[in-house]
């Protein structure tokens, strides 16, 4: 099989995940789509280090899926802390860092 | 010990005094402030009396020390160390500031003991008495600034002592400003010898001086100018004379030690150490001269019609200085410094006399309202009269011999200089007159009832405490003297501190008298060798030609003031009202500060005024305002991009990662 379809999947994947950001507004279905994006990049390097033949990119890999799951226990820790001080789950409503 | 050592104890107790004062006075007892401050000048005078032995030892071509501890500064061609030089001018200074700041601090513990800020002054006095001492015993002019600026300080710092009347602190104000002028004249005149010569140190400046400096030459010239205004600054001679007057708002004994017998003299001593360059600019000497001349006039004819006890003494001691600089100016140093020491003397006596008669009258110092103190203050009237006659010059008191030797001096080098020693004998006339108004106003007649009250009861009068010169309320905690008013008659320390200087005014001159004594100057000897105006000494039958002439003026003058305030009182009336413009212009001190006023403060304060209404808010504010609102629109372009909005973040960052892209996929294609 070409590398071609593993690219085009990860960049839907990449797309995919990014359209969400853009458009939802609960801060968990954001979490999720970060978590596709990445997976998506990860896909990519997979791909392109079974292309070459070179076992690096199953390391990165690994280490961005450790980075990830770090990311999504502080994520959720904030959504768990939002909800308990009543803070609508609402990207658009916390916009408390405006300049 | 060598001379030096001694010289530097001389320097040591005053300053250990002061600190041991200062540090320690909280834990002092009671009023031991006193008993420390006046041990510790006592020494000073005994190591002073140690120095004059171990100088006199030697023979008088070498009666000069140099002595340094330490290297002060040095930085490229500039050495200056941390040294003395004793010769027999600065020894004789070191006794006359010792000995009578002594006598005063003695004055001083009886004087001041009711004040809150006893231990205070007592510091501050021994910090002055130091400062003078660095500021005589100097080896370079490095530390004769340092010195100068110090007294500077402390008489600002005494001046200002009762520090909740606002009249204290602002005259203390004046005096400091106008002393810092003159500072920064002495500070210029030593960096223009820096310049012209390449040292510092005495004995090297006056070694090199005459090599570099042809006569009158213009350096020269502007130098001793320049020490000139330092000079008159600090000794308050025309026109830098204003402060003297309103420094009598500090403590009597201040007046008495600083604005009388010390300090104030300082400029005279000055041009007499500097004497080599002053001898290659005569010029300038005849500059000192002639404002010594227009100053004693000038001050004369105000203390005659000032009604304030102590500013008609203050106005005197302007007169006095007057003639020292005279004196120095036409080369007659040893005179000089004679009346400086019988000035201090007897002008210290009456100083704490005064001091006696206000506490007597509860702070008031208006000799309209005192009459009759003879009755009630016999001792006191006893020492303000011996002051007065040796002021006034009255024969064989001490006064006599110094002053009629100055214009002895001046008549003999003929010329121009007759008129000036012909201005000096009216100023003597005036000095008698006003050194007796007071003698006779305050002590004949009937009583005033503060006199009265001290006559019958045995107590000191109690003022309300308001000050006389605002009619501000008096603060008793830290702002005055205190409500218990001490005088002579009552107690020991005061009579102690009187009578030896009373007995030096009646007879100090005998060690100068013409053709037979003439200690003092064969003791400055040394100092003025090879000067050649010093070596001019008028024939004897001259000098008593002279002490004659100025004894019968003194005697004139005493005479006049008798008939003007005892026998015929209705005279100084008529008078007043008969050149009622020239009254007009002694009252109000010849508008001297008015002129000043108009001169320097008014376009200080326009140019300020102008700076506040124009540089402040255009220029400077221009430039910080111009500044603070760049920032703030520049922020308020990329403020709006702060949304808060996550998604919009996102939006941003997914549009510029795109654009990234692109970018790199266009240019790489």
């Amino acid at each position: 099989m070409s590398i071609e379809w593993y690219l085009v999947l990860a960049a839907l994947l990449f797309a995919i995940g990014a359209g969400g950001i853009l458009v939802r507004r609960n801060p968990v279905v954001i979490l999720l789509c970060l978590e596709l994006m990445l997976s998506a990049g990860a896909l990519a390097i997979l791909s392109f280090s079974r292309m070459l033949g070179d076992g690096d990119g199953q390391v990165f890999v690994l280490i961005v899926l450790v980075v990830a799951a770090c990311e999504v226990v502080v994520g959720l820790g904030l959504v768990v802390a939002m909800f308990r001080r009543r803070i609508p789950l609402d990207v658009d409503e916390t916009t408390e860092l405006r300049g | 010990m060598t001379t030096a050592s001694w010289a530097w104890l001389v320097l040591l107790f005053p300053l250990l005094g002061s600190m041991v004062i200062a540090f320690g006075f909280r834990r002092l007892p009671d009023r031991t402030a006193g008993i420390i401050g006046s041990t510790a000048i006592g020494l000073a005078f005994i190591a002073g009396i140690g120095t004059l032995l171990g100088l006199l030892s030697e023979p008088s071509e070498s009666r000069h020390v140099a002595s340094s501890l330490w290297e002060y500064a040095g930085v490229g061609d500039l050495r200056v160390d941390l040294g003395i030089f004793v010769d027999p001018l600065a020894v004789f200074m070191v006794l006359v500031v010792t000995g009578v700041s002594f006598l005063i601090h003695v004055y001083s513990t009886a004087y001041m003991e009711s004040d809150q800020g006893y231990s205070r002054f007592f510091s501050y006095l021994n910090f002055f008495v130091f400062s003078m001492l660095l500021l005589v015993l100097a080896g370079n002019f490095v530390l004769l600034i340092i010195g100068w600026a110090f007294v500077g300080f402390a008489s600002y710092a005494l001046i200002s002592f009762w520090y909740r009347r606002t009249t204290a602190t602002a005259a203390g104000m004046k005096a400091f400003v106008i002393n810092v002028v003159g500072d920064i004249g002495l500070v210029l005149a030593a960096i223009l010898i820096f310049r012209e010569l390449g040292v510092l140190d005495y004995e090297a400046v006056f070694d090199a001086a005459p090599k570099v400096f042809s006569t009158d030459q213009w350096t020269v010239v502007a130098i001793c100018l320049l020490l000139l205004v330092g000079a008159f600054a600090k000794s308050a001679q025309l026109p830098f004379h204003t402060w003297l007057a309103d420094a009598m708002e500090g403590p009597t004994p201040v007046s008495s030690l600083i604005h009388a017998a010390t300090m104030v003299t300082a400029g005279v001593y000055l041009v007499a150490r500097t004497w080599p360059l002053f001898e290659l600019a005569p010029a300038a000497a005849n500059v000192a001269a002639i404002v010594g001349v227009v100053t004693l006039l000038v001050a004369g004819t105000i203390a005659l019609v000032v009604t304030d006890l102590k500013r008609i003494i203050a106005y005197s001691t302007m007169s006095q200085i007057g003639y020292m600089f005279l004196a120095v100016g036409i080369g007659a140093y040893s005179a000089g410094m004679f009346h400086l020491m019988t000035h201090a003397f007897f002008k210290a006596l009456l100083f704490m006399a005064a001091g006696s008669i206000i506490a007597v009258m509860a702070n008031d110092q208006n000799i309209d309202r005192m009459r009759g103190l003879g009755k009630a203050l016999p001792f006191t009237a006893a020492m303000l009269v011996i002051g007065s006659l040796a002021l006034s010059g009255f024969p064989f008191t001490s006064g006599w011999f110094s002053k009629d030797e100055i214009l002895d001096f001046a008549l003999y080098r003929g010329g121009w200089y007759t008129i000036l020693a012909i201005a000096g004998y009216v100023g003597a006339f005036m000095t008698a007159l006003y050194a007796f108004r007071i003698v006779f106003r305050i002590l004949p007649g009937r009583p005033c009832p503060e006199a009265e009250e001290l006559i019958e009861t045995g107590h000191v009068a109690h003022g309300e405490a308001v000050n006389p010169a605002n009619g501000q309320p008096e603060d008793y905690e830290v702002g005055y003297p205190g409500k218990e008013h001490h005088i002579a008659e009552q107690s020991p320390g005061m009579r102690f501190g009187m009578l030896p200087l009373g007995v030096l005014a009646l007879i100090a001159g005998f060690l100068q008298v013409p053709g037979v004594t003439e200690v003092v100057t064969k003791f400055l000897e040394p100092t003025f060798e090879g000067s050649s105006l010093a070596a001019i000494h008028p024939p004897v039958s001259k000098a008593w030609l002279g002490l004659l002439n100025g004894g019968v003026i003194a005697v004139v003058g005493i005479a006049f003031a008798w008939v003007f305030w005892v026998r015929r009182p209705a005279i100084p009336g008529s008078l007043r009202q008969k050149f009622h413009p020239l009254y007009e212009l002694f009252v109000h001190k010849w508008y001297f500060d008015e002129l000043i006023h108009a001169v320097i403060v008014r376009p200080v304060l326009a140019f300020g005024d102008f700076c506040n209404r124009v540089v402040e808010p255009f220029v400077v504010g221009g430039i910080v305002t111009g500044t603070t609102s760049l920032v703030r629109s520049a922020g308020a372009l990329v403020r709006d991009l702060q949304s808060g909005m996550i998604r919009a973040y996102a939006s941003l960052m997914v549009v510029g990662a795109i654009a990234v892209v692109l970018f790199l996929l266009l240019r790489g294609g």
